[in-house]
């Protein structure tokens, strides 16, 4: 299949050329082609640098979480506009150790940047043997409960969407 | 137009203020972990509202469709978590004080 061989990974192309025309803010024809023309050759110039490749499960979850992910941005920023304009001396930080179950690259680093985007949290650490995730919170009463909000909120999603 | 002139102005000031929270807890927090997390949220939400607002002006207003502030929100969302990640491991493993609570993990 000579179409195949021209377009080995159609998902990559497709993303270059969208890319290529928001990035030049045009649909002219012009723009169509050359962007279907870097598409074509990018993702196979570039093949051998990617490490890994995630297969995205459940399509429909992703529209799902990412719309999560953006409520809890604002969440997330209301949180530290409280916790910046009030006393700084009554915050309780501190770091919690996440163990992971997630195992793909991929899935690990979703999670690691939800985390860092929403409240309260921020991935600081992975340990080497990628099975734990070093989170630093701003201000929560103990750790457990850090813990056991990321597993339930954003992990178990994550797992369902890249296994 | 008035919903519209609405519209922007919220945006307007509301990325403005995150923006600027995010540099408050910058200056006040105590120590580089806490530190960090004014910044990676606010930068965020506030560089998002602003470059919604962009989108808004030069699509309603000057009636040429630019979608490309998109790309700014996701690029800006993709990356600001990666540099606080990098921070803060850094400072964990340079073993940088902390301001209150258990030592940090090794």
């Amino acid at each position: 299949m000579p179409l195949r061989r021209l377009l080995p990974h159609p998902w990559r192309s497709l993303g270059v050329l969208v890319l290529w025309l928001l990035l030049n803010n045009s649909l002219h024809p012009g723009h169509i082609v050359l962007g279907a023309a870097i598409g074509c050759v990018l993702p196979l110039v570039t093949a051998r640098f990617w490490p890994s490749t995630a297969a995205i499960r459940r399509p429909w979850r992703v529209v799902a979480f990412t719309a999560m992910v953006i409520f809890d941005v604002i969440v997330a920023n209301l949180r530290v506009a409280r916790a910046v304009l009030g006393p700084v001396s009554r915050l309780r930080p501190g770091f919690a150790r996440v163990p992971l179950d997630l195992t793909t690259d991929v899935g690990i680093t979703v999670l690691a940047q939800t985390i860092t985007l929403t409240p309260g949290t921020l991935s600081a650490d992975l340990s080497p043997d990628r099975r734990t995730l070093i989170v630093h919170y701003l201000d929560e009463p103990d750790a457990e409960s850090v813990v056991a909000a990321i597993k339930s909120r954003y992990e178990r999603p994550l797992k369902e969407i890249f296994g | 137009m008035r919903v519209k002139e609405f519209l922007l102005s919220f945006l307007i000031v509301a990325g403005a203020a995150f923006c600027f929270l995010g540099s408050l807890g910058l200056a006040r927090l105590p120590d580089t972990f806490t530190r960090l997390h004014g910044p990676s949220k606010a930068t965020t939400l506030g560089i998002g509202c602003m470059a919604l607002a962009s989108l808004v002006w030069f699509t309603v207003t000057r009636r040429e469709p630019s979608v490309h502030e998109l790309l700014v929100i996701v690029f800006v969302a993709l990356t600001t978590p990666i540099s606080a990640h990098m921070v803060a491991r850094a400072a964990l493993h340079r073993r940088l004080p902390v301001w209150r609570g258990e030592a940090p993990p090794q």
